[in-house]
């Protein structure tokens, strides 16, 4: 009786130094995580961290960027959580605040560009899934005329149009790119009627930037295909959603967390890539054939080998002129900063 | 025993009102534990993390009184054009202007110091946003457009105006092409209030709710108002100047809501970006509304509401009760409290034998 007491009390104890151990981890989103969008593929990465034993996590979605993160982030903080992501452009600010306050806890932003010794920033190479995903809209297309339903103006989006364009061209030269700018990244009502407007004026495939399936469910009403982004949103459209690009945060943020708990973590600004699967293609819809599949796939795994690097020259912009020499790629400083759109592309940056 | 319903004869006292609005509000969180018991969470531990991350502790009242100073100045400003009957929903462009004319101030004259360029930037801010409203009293004098669709409408050419500054002009070239003009020199920023984490918007809401109360109570401009907004034919028969009354109302809660602008923009975020429209000036009129129209009772309304979304995030935090639940909260709230001034106006009596 007594020998089962005092290894009760060891390992109560033990479970209390575990529990003590135990690395809480929070979220915070800018949106709901149940969009299909964004959030939701952010939110995916949450579980799979709840899955690896020793953390604990949670979360606080639907955050409004300015005085609200700010508060929600130093929330958290004082609440005791060891490591805090911070998955959205506008918390950049508000993080770096806290960040100053808290030296012991980590915080990692989503999106932006500062760091500070405990604060990385991260984000992932989308672009060369919106390369792909360009192939698949440029191969399919009749018209040889694309829609792009664009959320804000800024170097991230234009990135991903420029991406899209030169992938399409690689398959399809005569394939053109529209965009329209929503100035949203989710708003349903806004986001269809953009959509519509591309449709109307003759796309025949369209690429979209928010978190709904709007633009989805747009094409599919029309019977014309679609491009999904953030996450698989083929069961919003199944007759129009021809793939998707799409984010895969659990390897990073595994990673991150193990170097947290080993101790080697270092606020550094992460950029990872397909190689390392933050970013990928959804499985294509059955109307993509054979050959489309295979071309895609293999430069997929041109681009895993680092073989494509996509911004590498001759890239000439909306005006024809050359702004990258042959056999020259872009560094990722100017990517970071991208405020021109490839030849190719229709619209402006405003 | 029969129960009839009869109007007040004499008004409710102010304890009345205050009684009423607890127990609405008690009832609505009673409402909430509900729902959080619908959704299988502890319910009464629930209600106890929203409340103590609201109320808890110093930190959490600072977090509401922060979160409560934009929302006490918008709506005062349309709580004074409501009192008149003019219906004032552009709160939210007119917020907008503010931010956009205190940081012209702040980019313009940035090497002015901080008791000179502090001033300066409130000034701006109040007539950005006093002229925005002005639009919409000038297009109501001269064709008799309809204030509260034109003032509406202006909240969605405001937020543009802005995002033209911050997309083009304004851009920080430092911003990697983000959306935000350059970040304040420190003394464009207005400080915490000593010992505190609280800033001066605090100082500027008590003045702002103590000359409007003297105001309407006390002036013969507040009588006036107070006039055309119960009887505008008998103001207009009694000669008073009702178009420039109307105008009086609109100019000055756009100067209010400029004014929140200007707290927002130098206290929260320390450079102008889209991100700084979270809705205040939507939220205000629900603010106003509850109110009953005047400053003490708009404080302690935006306080309540304040406390409200400052606790619901705690409880999704602790519990991880999705964001929607807030609104549900909130629209609980609402509708208990607009439920509940039916008492400030009727009393329940037994009827007399």
């Amino acid at each position: 009786m007594r020998k089962t007491m005092a290894m009760a009390v060891v390992l109560l104890v033990w479970c209390g130094s575990a529990w003590a151990k135990e690395l809480q981890v929070g979220f915070v989103y800018v949106s709901p995580v149940g969009d299909a969008g964004y959030s939701y593929a952010h939110d995916q990465g949450r579980l799979a961290l709840e899955a690896m034993g020793g953390v604990r996590t949670s979360f606080v979605e639907s955050v409004a960027e300015g005085q609200d993160a700010e508060r929600v982030i130093t929330t958290m903080a004082r609440k005791g959580y060891d490591v805090i992501f911070a998955t959205s452009f506008g918390y950049m600010d508000p993080t770096l605040k806290v960040a100053k306050q808290f030296p012991n806890v980590k915080f990692l932003h989503c999106s932006g560009y500062k760091t500070a010794p405990n604060m990385a920033n991260y984000f992932g190479r989308m672009y060369q899934a919106r390369y792909l995903t360009g192939m698949v809209a440029g191969a399919m297309t009749k018209g040889n005329l694309l829609g792009y339903v664009a959320a804000f103006p800024i170097p991230e989006v234009i990135r991903g149009i420029n991406a899209f364009a030169l992938g399409a061209q690689a398959v399809n030269p005569k394939a053109e790119v529209r965009v329209v700018w929503t100035k949203t990244w989710y708003d349903p009502a806004r986001e269809k009627e953009a959509a519509k407007s591309l449709l109307d004026a003759g796309c025949d495939v369209i690429a979209q930037h928010q978190d709904s399936p709007a633009t989805q469910e747009a094409a599919q009403e029309r019977g014309v295909y679609s491009i999904g982004y953030n996450s698989d949103m083929a069961k919003f459209a199944p007759k129009a959603h021809l793939t998707a690009a799409v984010w895969n945060w659990a390897p990073f943020y595994k990673e991150m967390i193990r170097q947290i708990q080993a101790g080697t973590w270092k606020a550094d600004a992460y950029w990872w890539g397909m190689d390392r699967g933050v970013v990928d293609i959804a499985p294509f819809g059955p109307m993509v054939p054979e050959g489309v599949r295979a071309q895609v796939l293999a430069a997929k795994e041109a681009i895993v080998k680092g073989e494509n690097n996509i911004f590498t020259g001759p890239i000439k912009d909306q005006k024809g002129v050359e702004r990258v020499a042959a056999g020259v790629t872009m560094t990722d400083a100017e990517l970071l900063a991208f405020n021109w759109f490839v030849q190719g592309v229709v619209g402006t940056l405003e | 025993m029969a129960l009839v319903v009869r109007k007040r004869r004499e008004p409710l006292p102010w304890w009345g009102s205050c009684l009423i609005f607890l127990a609405a509000v008690a009832l609505a969180l009673g409402g909430g534990g509900a729902m959080l018991a619908l959704q299988g969470k502890p319910a009464l531990a629930g209600l106890s993390v929203l409340i103590g991350s609201a109320v808890g502790s110093l930190w959490a009242v600072e977090d509401c009184v922060l979160k409560a100073i934009p929302l006490f100045l918008c709506a005062v400003g349309v709580g004074l054009s409501f009192r008149m009957a003019v219906w004032n929903i552009g709160a939210e462009g007119q917020f907008a202007l503010g931010a956009v004319g205190a940081t012209w101030v702040a980019l313009s004259l940035d090497h002015l110091p901080a008791a000179v360029l502090l001033p300066f930037m409130g000034l701006a801010a109040a007539v950005a946003g006093g002229l925005w409203a002005g639009v919409a009293a000038f297009l109501r004098a001269l064709l008799g457009a309809n204030e509260t669709i034109v003032t509406l409408m202006l909240n969605y050419v405001g937020i543009l105006v802005l995002e033209f500054l911050v997309f083009g002009p304004w851009k920080d070239p430092a911003s990697f092409g983000f959306p935000m003009t350059a970040e304040f020199v420190p003394a464009a920023i207005l400080p915490a209030l000593p010992g505190t984490r609280i800033h001066w918007g605090l100082v500027l809401c008590g003045v702002v709710g103590v000359a409007v109360t003297l105001a309407m109570r006390s002036s013969r401009l507040g009588f006036e108002i107070t006039v055309c907004g119960q009887n505008p034919a008998a103001a207009r028969y009694a000669r008073m100047p009702y178009g420039a009354l109307m105008a009086v109302v609109l100019v000055a809660g756009g100067a209010l809501a400029g004014l929140a602008g200007f707290v927002e923009v130098s206290a929260a975020l320390g450079r102008l970006q889209p991100s700084i429209m979270t809705g205040y000036g939507y939220t205000a009129i629900v603010v106003a509304w509850l109110s009953g129209l005047r400053p003490l009772g708009v404080a302690g309304v935006a306080l309540v509401l304040a406390a409200l979304r400052v606790g619901l995030e705690s409880l999704q935090l602790d519990f991880q009760v999705p964001a929607a639940f807030g609104g549900m909260m909130e629209g609980t709230m609402l509708l208990v409290v607009l439920a509940g001034s039916f008492f400030s106006r009727y009393q329940i009596l037994r009827r007399p034998a």
